[in-house]
Parts: C-alpha cells; sequence; structure tokens
C-alpha cells in the first residue's frame, strides 16, 4: 500500500528525519510513538508531502509522490489526514465540511455527496448535528467531525497525528472508539498517539522513533513486554 | 462673532453637488486600489520572488512619500514628461487608487496570514487545489480579519480626498472654497462641508459596523 525509502527530512541543517525505510499493507493499523521532537508529525507529514521530503521515497501503489511529475493533489485524496487541532472549516457547517471536498475536488454531485455524509455523520454519532458551525462543538465532537471529513474522500489510508492529544480526559474515548470501529471495517491506517492502551490494544504494528531514527519496529506484545534498545525501554518506563 | 449662515443658502445646492463628486471619486479609487492592492497582496504571499520583490518596493514607496506629493506627480509631472494633457480627475483617481492600494495590499496580505495555517493543511490534506483553496477556504475566512482595517481605508480615503481640491477637482472641499471666494466669508461654507463629511464617515462607519455584526453569525 505504502512504501518508504530512506526517507530523510531536514529542516536547514537540522536533519529531523533520518534513511527511514518501512513497508505498510493494505488494513494494516500502524502506531507510531516516540518521545517529543523525535520527528513523528514530520513524517507523518511526508507521507502525504505536506512536508517535502530532503531526500528519499515515498510509493504510494507504486507512484512516487517526491516526483514532480505526480499529480499530488490526485493523491491525496486517497490519503485522509485527521490533525492534532482538528482544522475544521469554521466559515462552514458540519454536513457543508464533509460534502465541500467531495463535491470540489472529486465532482460528487450534491446530493450524492451529502448522502454518504450524513451516513457518516451517523456512523461517528453525530446525525443531530450536522446543521451546526464548528464552533458550537466540544472537542471530541471536532475531532470525529474532522474524522468523517476526511473519510469524506472515501480515501485508501488515514494518517491521525494525535488525533486525542487535544481534548479534555472525558472525550478522548469517544474519539478512540470511533477509531477503533475504523480499524475493525478494514481501513489502512497511520497513528501518531501517546495513547499507550490504544497502540497496544489496535496496531498490528508498533514504529519506535527517537531523534529522527526509526528504532524499532515489531508487534505491540513484544514491544511493549520486551523493547529491544535502551531507549526505548527508557521513553516506556517514563511513560508507563 | 457673527455668523450668518444666511448668504450661504442659495450655495447650497452647489456645495451639495460636490458630495456626489467626492462620493464617486473615493468609490472609483476604492475599487481600483482593492484590485491592485489583491493582487499586490497575492504577489507578497506568493513563492515567485521577483514578484514578492516587486510588491514589496511598490508598497514601501507609495507609502513612503506624501499623498500630496504623489498627486502633483501625476498632475503637473506627467504631462510634462508625456505630453499627454491628463484631467485633474483621472490623475486624482490614478495616485489615489495606486496609493490606496499599498496600503490595502498590507491589509490583505496581513488579513490571510492570520488566517490559521492549519486551515491551507486541512484543504492540502484532502487534496483541494490552491485556487480553490483560497477562493472558498482562505479569502472569505481572511475578508473577516479585513473588514474592520479596510473600513478605515475607506474612512481615510474619504476625508484625505480633499486633498484633490488642490489640483482644482470640484469636490465638497473645492466648492466650499470657491463659496468662500464668493461671498468673502470662509466660515460658513468649511464649516458646513465640514459637517458633511463628518455625515458620510458616520454613515460609512455605521453600514461597516452592521456587515460586521452580520458576518460575526457564524461564530
Ligand atoms: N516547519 C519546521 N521548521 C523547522 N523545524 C521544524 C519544523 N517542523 C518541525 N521542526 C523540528 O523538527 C523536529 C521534530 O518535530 P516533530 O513535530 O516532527 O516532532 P514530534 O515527534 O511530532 O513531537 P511532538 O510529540 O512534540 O509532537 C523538532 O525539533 C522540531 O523543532
Ligand atoms: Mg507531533
Amino acid at each position: 500500500m505504502i512504501r518508504v525509502e530512506n526517507l530523510s527530512k531536514s529542516f536547514g541543517k537540522n536533519e529531523v528525519l533520518t534513511n527511514i525505510s518501512t513497508q505498510i499493507s493494505k488494513g494494516e493499523v500502524v502506531a507510531i510513538i516516540g518521545p517529543s521532537g523525535s520527528g513523528k508529525s514530520t513524517f507523518l507529514r511526508c507521507l502525504n508531502v505536506l512536508e517535502n521530503p530532503s531526500s528519499g521515497k515515498i510509493l504510494v501503489e507504486n507512484h512516487d509522490l517526491t516526483d514532480s511529475k505526480t499529480p499530488i493533489h490526485k493523491m491525496r485524496q486517497q490519503i485522509g489526514m485527521v490533525f492534532q487541532h482538528f482544522h475544521l472549516f469554521p466559515h462552514m457547517t458540519v454536513l457543508e465540511n464533509l460534502t465541500y471536498a467531495p463535491m470540489k475536488a472529486k465532482g460528487v454531485k450534491k446530493q450524492a455527496a451529502e448522502q454518504s455524509a450524513r451516513s457518516l455523520l451517523h456512523k461517528v454519532g453525530l446525525s443531530e448535528k450536522e446543521s451546526a458551525y464548528p464552533s458550537s462543538l466540544s472537542g471530541g465532537q471536532k475531532q470525529r467531525v474532522a474524522i468523517a471529513r476526511a473519510l469524506a474522500m472515501e480515501p485508501e489510508l488515514m494518517l491521525f497525528d494525535e488525533p486525542t492529544s487535544a481534548l479534555d480526559p472525558e472525550m478522548v474515548k469517544e474519539v478512540l472508539d470511533v477509531m477503533k470501529d475504523l480499524a475493525k471495517s478494514g481501513m489502512t491506517m497511520i497513528v501518531v498517539t501517546h495513547e499507550m492502551g490504544f497502540a497496544r490494544e489496535v496496531a498490528d504494528r508498533i514504529l519506535f522513533l527517537d531523534h529522527g531514527v526509526l528504532l524499532e519496529e515489531g508487534k505491540p506484545n513484544d514491544f511493549f513486554t520486551n523493547p529491544k534498545t535502551e531507549r526505548a525501554k527508557d521513553f516506556l518506563d517514563k511513560i508507563l | 462673532m457673527n455668523l450668518d449662515f444666511g448668504q450661504i443658502t442659495p450655495y447650497i445646492p452647489f456645495m451639495l453637488e460636490g458630495i456626489w463628486v467626492t462620493l464617486k471619486f473615493v468609490f472609483v479609487a476604492l475599487i481600483f486600489g482593492f484590485i491592485l492592492g489583491t493582487l499586490l497582496a497575492l504577489c507578497k504571499i506568493g513563492s515567485i520572488k521577483l514578484l514578492n520583490w516587486f510588491a514589496i518596493v511598490y508598497t514601501s514607496i507609495f507609502r513612503g512619500t506624501p499623498l500630496i506629493l504623489q498627486l502633483m506627480i501625476f498632475y503637473f509631472a506627467i504631462p510634462q514628461l508625456t505630453g499627454y494633457d491628463i484631467s485633474p480627475f483621472l490623475s486624482a483617481i490614478l495616485a489615489f487608487g495606486l496609493n490606496s492600494a499599498a496600503y490595502i495590499s498590507e491589509i490583505i496580505r496581513a488579513g490571510i496570514q492570520a488566517v490559521d495555517k492549519g486551515q491551507t493543511e486541512a484543504a492540502m490534506a484532502l487534496g483541494i487545489p490552491y485556487k480553490q483553496m483560497m477562493k472558498d477556504i482562505i479569502l472569505p475566512q481572511a475578508f473577516k480579519n479585513i473588514l474592520p482595517a479596510l473600513m478605515n481605508e475607506v474612512i481615510t480615503l474619504t476625508k484625505e480626498s480633499a486633498l484633490v481640491s488642490t489640483i482644482s477637482v470640484l469636490d465638497l472641499m473645492r466648492r466650499a472654497q470657491v463659496v468662500g471666494s464668493d461671498i468673502y466669508r470662509s466660515f460658513e461654507p468649511l464649516l458646513f462641508v465640514g459637517f458633511i463629511y463628518w455625515l458620510m464617515v458616520f454613515v460609512l462607519s455605521s453600514i461597516g459596523k452592521v456587515i460586521e455584526r452580520r458576518l460575526k453569525v457564524s461564530d
């Protein structure tokens, strides 16, 4: 589904990602964990080229995203992204937030777009909010709308960058539940998270990043009970 | 102190006609300034170095020199240079339009840059092309940030427009001077048009407030 080859990224002289290679297959759920500043967000943002990689390749179904000839808008339509701070469009209602991109970027007819938007809102439990503006929603509701907005494009792959970090504790569960359902439905997901419970329960694989290096990669059980590197041990000791 | 407004009564229609001259002038200069200002703002936030540079130099020149000097250059210097006999009204439009474009471009640039970067990223991540993102996502939000400052610019322009009286455009200000020299009294006609300027600014700022309140509804 997506293959990363020798990906490096520098901001000026500061090398943030060093030579990362990995592969994620269809239907897999991968959790990326690591200390703050280790490059997790940057890695995720390289995957849909919100950041331009300094070197290396990102192949999505054999299209190289780092190749300037690849139609990047079309590729991004297949990759949904959910941000820590939601970034809903504040001047549009919930329903418009969901229908805007399918209509404008994919040319879906209004009626069809609204129909699938409503069924997505139903899935995330927000049917009654379709005409509300984002400012009137709670954090958890906003994030569920943001997930639905990304899904409205019918992506092949979903990227999540700490989707619950900006939420009040009592709202974390409602968002994680939506993500669990999504994982069960077979969606390919890459999730940067500090929710170790979620990573352990839902992920098929853990990637541990440290100082921009992919230090460890493995099944959640192996990683959490028996980390191979000293850095991973330290990290887990601190947070568990 | 002996004020005698009776004497200006016959001249009132003549002076009131100046309202249209002033309003027409402000309106045309503003449209001109707004279009050019938007283009300049896009040059400033875009990634083409030459256009960045051009827009910055342009703004610096028009903000860094007196407006009355720019007006004089368009009215007196351009004909001398080109031989084209420019009308006072046209040279005033040019000077004011080009000048306010510089200010408006700064207002718009700041307004666009004040829109949360996350909005751009969310739109890009959804695969929305740049033009559509600007039109549907960024500019509508920027417009809300811009409106109060833009309203200020309209008001400034309305008041500063009195400068065109110096190149004998028959605006409100000029008409007051004409009447003043006709009846050998300056105070009454000046006070009269002063009141009219104040009234126009008052109406403009009221309209601005209404629009702002309308736009707030979706927040
Ligand atoms: N646009 C940028 N310009 C310059 N430096 C940046 C930029 N974005 C990130 N960095 C730097 O890259 C490094 C990695 O940042 P990144 O946000 O990827 O870390 P992270 O693992 O997501 O951290 P956190 O857990 O705090 O979100 C940091 O040192 C950060 O300062
Ligand atoms: Mg991060």
